[in-house]
């Protein structure tokens, strides 16, 4: 069915992503050197990932448990037998000038991934995940920064042949939003079961988006685009959403979209073509004659099974319903494992009852503060006890809820211990029903105009007189009244 | 490698008077195929884009002769990466046979045939892809084995075709090649594709009885096109001689062997083109400076490659290419699994099966260099052991008219190096070869 495009015609976009992430074990794919980032130039390589004549690769075993991992996490099935192909192309930081790469047997295939869209929750199909090899990294010296233009090119190896899993999602994603959902639900997962450090900013995630649009009702396809260079959450939103646009104005415009790799310029806020599909290489793929295919044994799988970790999709669910808050604060302690941890230990000292102040606390008290200093919380002079012990007090009513937040400033910026704190500050809340009533029976005599106002006002306005009673029983005591106890004996002294 | 050497020989002697325990292969001398890496020793492969390439590490191999106590005294010369049945297409020099200078050595680890034949030292080491070892060894007049792929470890032999190399001896006799097989084989955890297992020393079966065991001689490897009467003669004096000692011989039929020079001329470069792939002039080797890194990359290539090398890379690149792969790799794949079977079938019968190793004795220098599809079929009795991962040797049985060595081809299974030995060492002490070359040590 062809659709007759129209100004009104809707759109809809269909986007698949390819993430490349940098697997964080100690050596290489194919060699015993040190997988890290940040050494000198050129100090991590050796005759196999340096390319030299004659050398060979050996498998390291530990990024074909990482790869279980990862199989485990997203659901995907872990076949008998995987296999490397070589896939061939010059370039001067590969240097085999072939990438030792799986191609139609990999490792991990149909996995899958939940995220949370704005209609609820929705299932990205990951069709995907393979083992492969980093390329070492190129600096182009000269003005433009890039290849072209450059007066010369230095190459460091420390990265090449450093293990990368490339995870490949079905064209289930619909927009931005959801691309950015599935990317950081992605890495909240990858992040769980420690195979990653999953930064965007530091290459060690990099995000290529297959973008292209239809009219809506349309079952074909539409020409899609590869998008590359995006750098953060950030870019790849605005990157995808730049593009669905520049695409629904091309075929708007009755002009066709064409298949090419697009760059993404973060400053200039655009898209542009990096090569058509009919300059792009022929890889003549063929299985890799020095390695033997990958078996994982059931040992092994068994292993990593047994041994695998609290998923975040889980520790959600466990969380609001153990600790009965909220599906965003579960969201927020989940993607940030060491406010959880601090939460989770605070918890563990002062019990489930306390964990939903502890959480709420933590999140705006304790993070928000801290991340305007921009301290971390493992370092910050508050600690877990603290926590537990000030979320105690309000819940045995010896605090206010008010009391607590300044109680937990001064404990942000410079620590202390609780019970000194409280008395040092005159923080203690005072929940002695008659010296309450004393207070409650002054102000009431104080006030007696409004109170006489009180038998013929309707509900609004027994709010109001209600609220205006009680700011004057609390600065009378000068904060420290209980609030429960000054109202219930406010009302109970006004009757009907 | 005069200094190491010399080093080396020292080093025996005191190990020597100081008593202690001497190495399998103390005494001797031993000299590299120049493909295979040695330490602070030029590795030129026989290319300008290796000339004077100095690696930094030793080939396994090359370390388990150190260890064994051989001195190895030099790298020989071979057909640029090993490309070639002559030795010709070494971008340095021309090897001559030591029989009759004017034949070629075959190759194409022609040098280390002809180092061992000329007697210059105990054995040698070649790499065979596709009869590399075996085809020299009968031309001149020595024995040349292709062990068991994975049987010995390819950890530093400069790659050609990755599926079909292996790495054996040269030696001018079964007993001394068996020796030093012996030291190469074992497991090699630096090599994926070497295989775990521990061996039984061939030197144990030499000499031992033949009889009963089954002898094949391979119809479709027996011409009668571009085959030497004398050869093919040889061939069956041979086979008598096994049944006067109690084998029994009969025929036997590999047909997808017909298939095997194509194959082989598919998957050998495929794997080559990828291989060399690495010699960009941006690391090591030679470097031609243009004005862009890919500019570079090209006129490198250009100026380091050889004729017979860019030919191979070119059918490698076309056999791998979208829309002929399943043409050309994916059948040539196929043609492999059918011979494996064939050879399979054809081992239910017979203990070890025979061939000439080569069509023809050794030819004239520069009379094949014209036609690479002549130049080609020199191995079309060798390569099917590569392209099946089994193993088969070159034994010397006699000379043909003009007094050039023949050599016999001994197969067998993958891992029958053991029945593969004991017909062999039967095989030398029938025969009783001793064609004394022309040039050399005697
Ligand atoms: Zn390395």
């Amino acid at each position: 069915m062809t659709i007759t495009i129209s100004k009104d015609t809707q759109f809809e976009a269909v986007i698949g992503l390819e993430v490349h992430v940098e697997l964080s074990t100690a050596t290489k794919l194919f060699c015993g050197c040190a997988n890290d980032f940040g050494s000198d130039p050129n100090t991590n390589v050796c005759p196999v990932c340096m390319a030299l004549p004659g050398s060979l690769p050996v498998l390291n075993e530990r990024v074909v448990e990482f790869a279980l991992r990862i199989g485990e996490a997203l659901d995907f099935d872990v076949p008998t037998q995987s296999v490397f192909h070589r896939k061939n192309y010059f370039y001067p930081d590969m240097p085999k000038n072939f990438q030792t790469s799986q191609y139609d047997q990999p490792i991990c295939m149909d996995g899958k991934l939940e995220i949370q869209t704005s209609e609820g929750t929705k299932v990205i199909r990951i069709e995907r995940a393979h083992m492969e090899e980093d390329t070492g990294k190129s600096t182009h010296v000269g003005s433009s920064g890039r290849l072209h233009g450059a007066d010369y090119s230095l190459v460091d190896y420390n990265r090449a042949g450093v293990p990368l899993m490339e995870i490949v999602s079905r064209p289930d994603i619909s927009s931005s939003q959801e691309a950015r959902a599935y990317v950081s639900e992605l890495r909240a997962v990858l992040k769980s079961i420690d195979v990653s450090d999953v930064k965007m900013e530091e290459g060690s995630m990099r995000v290529d988006a297959n973008v292209s649009v239809r009219p809506v009702g349309q079952e074909q396809l539409g020409i899609r685009a590869e998008i590359k260079n995006m750098n953060s959450l950030r870019s790849l939103g605005r990157a995808v959403d730049f593009e669905i646009a520049r695409q629904i104005a091309l075929v708007k415009s009755g002009e066709p979209v064409i298949q090419e790799t697009r760059h993404w310029d973060e400053n200039a806020g655009k898209t542009s073509s990096m090569r058509s599909k009919e300059e792009a290489n022929d890889y003549r793929y063929f299985p890799e004659p020095d390695l033997v295919p990958v078996v994982p044994t059931d040992d092994m799988r068994e292993m990593v099974h047994s041994s695998m970790p609290e998923l975040p999709a889980q520790k959600r669910t466990r969380l609001v319903d153990d600790w009965n808050i909220s599906d965003s604060d579960a969201r927020t302690l989940v993607s940030n494992p060491e406010l959880y941890e601090f939460v989770q230990v605070a918890v563990s000292i002062g019990g489930t009852d306390i964990a939903k102040d502890a959480t709420s606390f933590a999140i705006i008290e304790v993070a928000g503060e801290l991340n305007e200093k921009g301290l971390a919380i493992d370092v910050a002079p508050i600690t877990s006890e603290n926590l537990a012990q000030v979320c105690t007090l309000v819940a045995n009513a010896e605090l206010s809820r008010n009391q607590a937040k300044t109680l937990l400033g001064y404990l942000v910026d410079r620590g202390g211990v609780v019970s000194s704190l409280v008395q040092e500050l005159g923080l203690k809340q005072v929940s002695d029903t008659g010296a309450l009533e004393a207070i409650v029976d002054e102000v009431l005599a104080q006030y007696s105009d409004d109170v006489a106002q009180w038998a013929d006002a309707d509900e609004g306005k027994r709010k109001k007189l209600q609220g205006f009673f009680m700011g004057k029983c609390m600065a009378q005591s000068k904060g420290q009244g209980n609030p429960q106890i000054f109202n219930s004996l406010i009302e109970s002294k006004l009757g009907n | 490698m005069e200094s190491q050497a010399l080093e080396q020989a020292k080093e025996i002697d005191r190990k020597k008077s100081a008593g202690e325990t001497l190495g399998a292969l103390a005494g001797t001398t031993v000299a590299i195929k120049d493909n295979m890496a040695t330490i602070g020793v030029k590795t030129t492969c026989a290319s300008k884009m290796l000339e004077n390439w100095i690696p930094v590490y030793d080939a396994t191999v090359v370390k388990k002769l150190k260890e064994a106590d051989a001195i190895i005294v030099g790298k020989t010369n071979l057909d640029e990466f090993a490309m070639g049945s002559s030795t010709e297409n070494s971008a340095f020099k021309t090897t001559k046979n030591p029989h009759d200078t004017s034949k070629v050595p075959g190759g194409s680890s022609g040098g280390s045939a002809a180092t061992v034949a000329a007697g210059a030292v105990t054995f040698s080491l070649g790499s065979d892809t596709g009869g590399s070892i075996r085809q020299p060894a009968s031309l001149c007049g020595i024995v040349g084995v292709k062990p068991t792929y994975g049987r010995v470890s390819r950890y530093g032999l400069v790659a050609f075709g990755s599926s079909l190399d292996q790495i054996g001896p040269f030696a001018r006799n079964v007993s001394d090649a068996a020796t030093l097989l012996d030291v190469l084989s074992g497991y090699d955890p630096m090599d994926s594709t070497s295989i775990n297992k521990e061996y039984k020393p061939l030197t144990d079966v030499l000499g031992s009885d033949i009889k009963g065991l089954r002898v094949g001689i391979i119809d479709e490897l027996k011409g009668p096109q571009g085959f030497q009467r004398e050869v093919l003669d040889a061939v069956d004096e041979t086979a008598k001689l096994l049944e006067k000692n109690g084998a029994t011989v009969g025929n036997v039929s590999i047909p997808a062997s017909a298939y095997g020079l194509s194959a082989y001329y598919i998957i050998a470069p495929a794997e080559a083109s990828s291989n060399l792939a690495r010699f960009d002039g941006m690391r090591y080797g030679l470097r031609v400076e243009e004005q862009s890194a890919a500019l570079t990359n090209e006129a490198t290539r250009q100026a380091g490659f050889g004729m017979e090398v860019k030919r191979r890379i070119m059918l490698g690149t076309y056999a791998l290419s979208a829309g002929y792969y399943d043409a050309f790799y994916a059948q040539a794949q196929k043609v492999r699994t059918l011979m494996i079977n064939d050879f399979k079938q054809a081992y239910e019968n017979f203990d070890v099966l025979l061939s000439p190793t080569s069509p023809t004795t050794a030819f004239g220098i520069g009379e094949k260099t014209q036609d690479p599809y002549q130049m080609y079929l020199a191995d079309v009795c060798t390569l099917p052991t590569n392209i099946v991962g089994a193993t088969s040797m070159s034994v010397p049985v006699g000379v043909d008219d003009n007094g050039l060595p023949i050599g016999v081809q001994v197969f067998a299974p993958p891992l029958g190096e053991e029945v593969m030995f004991q017909v062999a060492s039967a095989i030398e002490e029938q025969a009783n070869y001793n064609a004394v070359p022309v040039v050399g040590a005697f």
